[in-house]
C-alpha cells in the first residue's frame, strides 16, 4: 500500500502497462520532454523512449486519427488531449472512425486505444479549461467513457482501459489531481464497467463521478449530523452505465439524485434519471434530482464556485428529496 | 542556435541597431514614427511584465507573457489601417495596445472575472481566443466577406481592406490552419496570416511541427509567404504593411513568418527550464528588438537620455495604472450569465437563472 496523488497514480499505472505490454505507447501534446502540463507521463519517455512515448505535433485530430492508424496496425495507444475543452478538433476522428470502426467492420477490427481527457472546473482556469464533455461521447455509440475520482482508481482504471478492446474515453478530474489517496498495487480491482457503493446509506441514493463524489461524501457526513443516512456511488463508468448497481440502490432507497459538473439539459443525469424511473418507478418515493453545472458555457473562473455543484447544494437536493 | 534559419528572411536593422538594405522591402516612416514604436514596444513589454506579476501575486489566474516578440507584434500594427480587421489569438497584447484595445479587458480575461469583455467593432480586435488555430476559418470568412461587399480591389485605396490574423507555430500543425490556408487561396482572400514563429509551443520545439521553413508552406498552397525577422521592428511593419496594400488590393492571402523567440514561459503555469537551455534564451537575449530600436536612435540623435527618462515615468504611471485597473475589475455575477447564452434566450434558462437567484439569496436570508 502507498500513498500517492492522482497524478503519481496514472503516472505509475501508465508506467505498469507500458512494461506490461511492448505494443502499448502514449502520444500527446508535450507528454515527452515535459512530461505533460500536468506530470503525468513525467520520466515516461526517458524510461521507455521516443518511439513508444511520442510527443505530437499540435493537432489534436491528427493526434487521434493517428493513433487510430498505430491501432488498427496492432498497437494500444494512449493519447492524451492537453485539456477537455481542445477535445473538440478531434471529434470528428473520435466520433467518425474511432467509434465505428468496429461497427463499420462488422465486428471484425476493434480499436484498442484510450484518449485521455483531464477534464472539469475548481481549478481557476481560464476558458476551454474547466469542461465536463462526457455526455456527447457517451452518447456515441462504440465509445466506452469512464471517470476515475480516487487515485486507486486512477491507478487500476488506466490499465483496465488500456487492455479494454473497445476504445474509452479515460476522463481525469483535474481537480483531484493533487488529492492524495491509498493505492494497493497489489490488489484485485473492480471491473472496469462497475460503479462502487463508496458510502453505504438506506434513506437516499446519490450518484457521482469524478470530481464530484467528493462533495457527495462530504454532503454525506453533513447529512448523517443531521440523521439523514446518505448511500453514495461512484458510478466510476457512464458508458456503459453499471444499471445493476444504479438500480439496486435506488429501489433500496426509493429517492435518488444525481450529481455532474456538466451541463444539466441533455446530460448524462438525464439518461440516469429515466433509466431509474423506468425500472425502479414503484419504489421511488420522490422525483429523481439533479444537481448539476447550470445550461451555460462554463463560467469566469472568479464565478465557477457559484456555477459548481458543491456540498451545499448536494445537501439541498439531498433534502428536498427527503421532504418530498 | 538556429543561425542557419536566420539566414534568408527580411531584416532592416540588425540587434546591433544598423540599418540593414533589402532588395525588396524597406522602412517607410521616418526615425520619430521608430521612436513611436519604440515607445509601444517598451510600454508593451511593460504591460507584460506588469501582468505577469499580478498573476505571481493570485491577481490573474494565468498569463501568456508576450516577453521577446514586441516587435512581431508593435510592427504588424503599425501597417494595420482603421479599414482593416485584426483576428488575434490570445498573445497579441502588443497589438491591443497599438490598436488602442482596452487592456483591462485582456487583464479580466486571465484574471477570470469576465469572458471577453469588448466589442470587436471598436478597435477593429477580434475576441481572444484559445483553441489553437480555431479562428484562422474565421478569418478567411471575415476576409470572404469584405470581398462581397466590394470592401477589396475598389479604385479607392483607403476604402480598401484586408483581414490580418495572428497565431503560433505549433498552430500551423492544426488541421483548421491548414483548410484556412485552402480557403483563402481558392478565394483570393484578402488574409494576412501572421504567424509569430517563436520557436516552441510549450515545450515542444518547431522542428516537431515543420521540417521546413514555415513561410514556405505557402508556396504548395499556392500563394506567397515570407520570412521576416521578428525581433525587427522596421522589418515586420514594411512586409506587414505590402502584405496587406496586397491583399486589399485584391491580389489575395500572404503567409508571414516572424522568426522571433519566445523569451518568457508560455504561460505562467510553465516552466521552460525543463526543456530548454539558457545558451539558447541568452543568444536571443542579444538579438533583442527593444534594444536595437535604442541603440539605432540614440545614435542618430532622435532619441536621448531624457526622452527615455520620460518613457520611463510614463511606464510606471501606466504600470500603476494598470495595476489598479486589474485589481478594481468587478467580480462576475453568475446570475448576468444566463442571457448571454442565447440572443433570444429560452424561458427555461430564466427559469434557471431566477432557481439560482433565490437558492443563492436563501443563503443571505439564513
Amino acid at each position: 500500500m502507498a500513498t500517492m496523488t492522482m497524478v503519481k497514480a496514472l503516472n505509475a499505472g501508465l508506467r505498469r502497462a507500458l512494461a506490461a505490454d511492448p505494443k502499448v505507447l502514449l502520444a500527446g501534446e508535450d507528454i515527452g520532454n515535459l512530461g505533460g502540463v500536468f506530470r503525468v507521463t513525467e520520466g515516461l519517455k526517458a524510461e521507455f523512449g521516443g518511439d513508444r512515448v511520442i510527443d505530437s505535433p499540435l493537432a489534436e485530430s491528427g493526434i487521434v486519427g493517428t493513433a487510430l492508424g498505430m491501432a488498427l496496425g496492432g498497437y494500444r495507444p494512449v493519447v492524451e488531449i492537453q485539456f477537455d475543452g481542445f477535445v473538440f478538433p478531434a471529434t470528428n476522428q473520435i466520433l467518425t472512425q474511432v467509434a465505428r470502426m468496429y461497427h463499420r467492420s462488422h465486428g471484425r477490427v476493434n480499436v484498442p486505444m484510450v484518449i485521455r481527457l483531464p477534464y472539469g472546473g475548481g481549478i481557476g482556469a481560464v476558458e476551454h479549461h474547466s469542461e465536463s464533455p462526457e455526455a456527447y461521447f457517451a452518447h456515441t455509440p462504440g465509445l466506452k467513457v469512464v471517470a476515475a475520482a480516487t487515485p486507486s482508481d486512477a491507478y487500476w482504471m488506466i490499465q483496465q482501459a488500456i487492455t479494454s478492446p473497445d476504445p474509452v474515453v479515460f476522463m481525469e478530474p483535474k481537480r483531484r489531481y493533487h488529492e492524495k489517496g491509498e493505492v494497493d498495487t497489489e490488489a484485485i480491482p473492480m471491473p472496469l464497467h462497475q460503479a462502487k457503493v463508496v458510502k453505504p446509506g438506506k434513506d437516499v441514493t446519490v450518484l457521482a463521478w469524478g470530481g464530484m463524489v467528493r462533495p457527495c461524501l462530504e454532503a454525506a457526513i453533513v447529512a448523517a449530523g443531521e440523521g439523514k443516512d446518505v448511500e453514495v456511488i461512484d458510478l466510476r463508468t457512464i458508458s456503459p452505465l453499471d444499471d445493476d448497481t444504479i438500480l439496486t440502490s435506488v429501489a433500496r432507497t426509493g429517492r435518488a439524485v444525481v450529481v455532474h459538473e456538466a451541463m444539466g439539459t441533455l446530460g448524462v443525469g438525464a439518461e440516469i434519471a429515466a433509466r431509474i424511473q423506468e425500472r425502479c418507478f414503484y419504489a421511488l418515493q420522490a422525483p429523481v434530482l439533479r444537481v448539476t453545472g447550470y445550461d451555460m458555457p462554463y463560467p469566469p473562473n472568479r464565478a465557477e464556485a457559484d456555477y459548481l455543484p458543491d456540498l451545499d447544494r448536494v445537501l439541498d437536493a439531498v433534502d428536498r428529496s427527503l421532504a418530498f | 542556435m538556429a543561425a542557419a534559419a536566420d539566414e534568408d528572411f527580411v531584416q532592416l536593422l540588425d540587434p546591433a541597431g544598423n540599418r540593414v538594405e533589402h532588395p525588396d522591402f524597406s522602412y517607410s516612416g521616418s526615425d520619430t514614427d521608430l521612436a513611436a514604436s519604440l515607445r509601444d514596444m517598451v510600454l508593451t513589454r511593460r504591460f507584460d511584465a506588469e501582468a505577469t506579476a499580478l498573476q505571481r501575486k493570485g491577481e490573474l489566474g494565468l498569463w501568456p507573457p508576450s516577453l521577446g516578440q514586441e516587435a512581431a507584434q508593435v510592427g504588424s500594427a503599425k501597417a494595420i489601417a482603421d479599414t482593416d480587421r485584426i483576428v488575434p489569438s490570445y498573445r497579441e497584447h502588443g497589438v491591443a495596445w497599438v490598436r488602442g484595445v482596452d487592456l483591462k479587458a485582456l487583464l479580466g480575461v486571465f484574471r477570470g472575472s469576465a469572458m471577453v469583455d469588448y466589442h470587436p467593432d471598436d478597435k477593429n480586435f477580434n475576441l481572444y481566443t484559445w483553441v489553437i488555430g480555431g479562428h484562422l476559418l474565421l478569418s478567411v470568412g471575415l476576409g470572404m466577406a469584405m470581398q462581397r461587399d466590394g470592401r477589396v480591389g475598389g479604385p479607392d485605396p483607403d476604402a480598401n481592406s484586408a483581414v490580418i490574423t495572428y497565431f503560433g507555430d505549433g498552430a500551423t500543425s492544426q488541421g483548421d490552419v491548414n483548410e484556412s490556408f485552402v480557403f483563402a487561396s481558392s478565394f483570393g482572400a484578402p488574409v494576412v496570416f501572421f504567424c509569430q514563429n517563436n520557436q516552441w509551443a510549450i515545450s515542444e520545439p518547431i522542428a516537431l511541427q515543420s521540417k521546413i521553413p514555415l513561410y514556405r508552406r505557402a508556396a504548395g498552397f499556392g500563394f506567397p509567404g515570407v520570412r521576416v525577422d521578428g525581433n525587427d521592428v522596421l522589418a515586420c511593419e514594411a512586409v506587414t504593411r505590402w502584405a496587406l496594400e496586397r491583399a486589399r488590393r485584391g491580389d489575395g492571402p500572404t503567409l508571414i513568418e516572424a522568426y522571433t523567440y519566445r523569451m518568457g514561459a508560455h504561460t505562467t503555469s510553465d516552466d521552460p527550464t525543463k526543456y530548454r537551455g539558457s545558451d539558447e534564451l541568452d543568444a536571443w537575449r542579444a538579438k533583442d528588438p527593444i534594444e536595437r530600436v535604442k541603440a539605432y536612435l540614440l545614435r542618430q540623435g532622435t532619441i536621448d537620455q531624457r526622452w527615455l527618462d520620460d518613457l520611463a515615468a510614463e511606464s510606471d504611471a501606466l504600470g500603476e495604472q494598470w495595476r489598479a485597473d486589474c485589481v478594481g475589475l468587478p467580480e462576475p455575477d453568475l446570475a448576468q450569465w444566463w442571457d448571454r447564452v442565447y440572443a433570444e434566450t429560452p424561458h427555461a434558462l430564466l427559469t434557471q437563472r431566477d432557481d439560482f437567484v433565490a437558492y443563492r439569496a436563501s443563503f443571505e436570508e439564513a
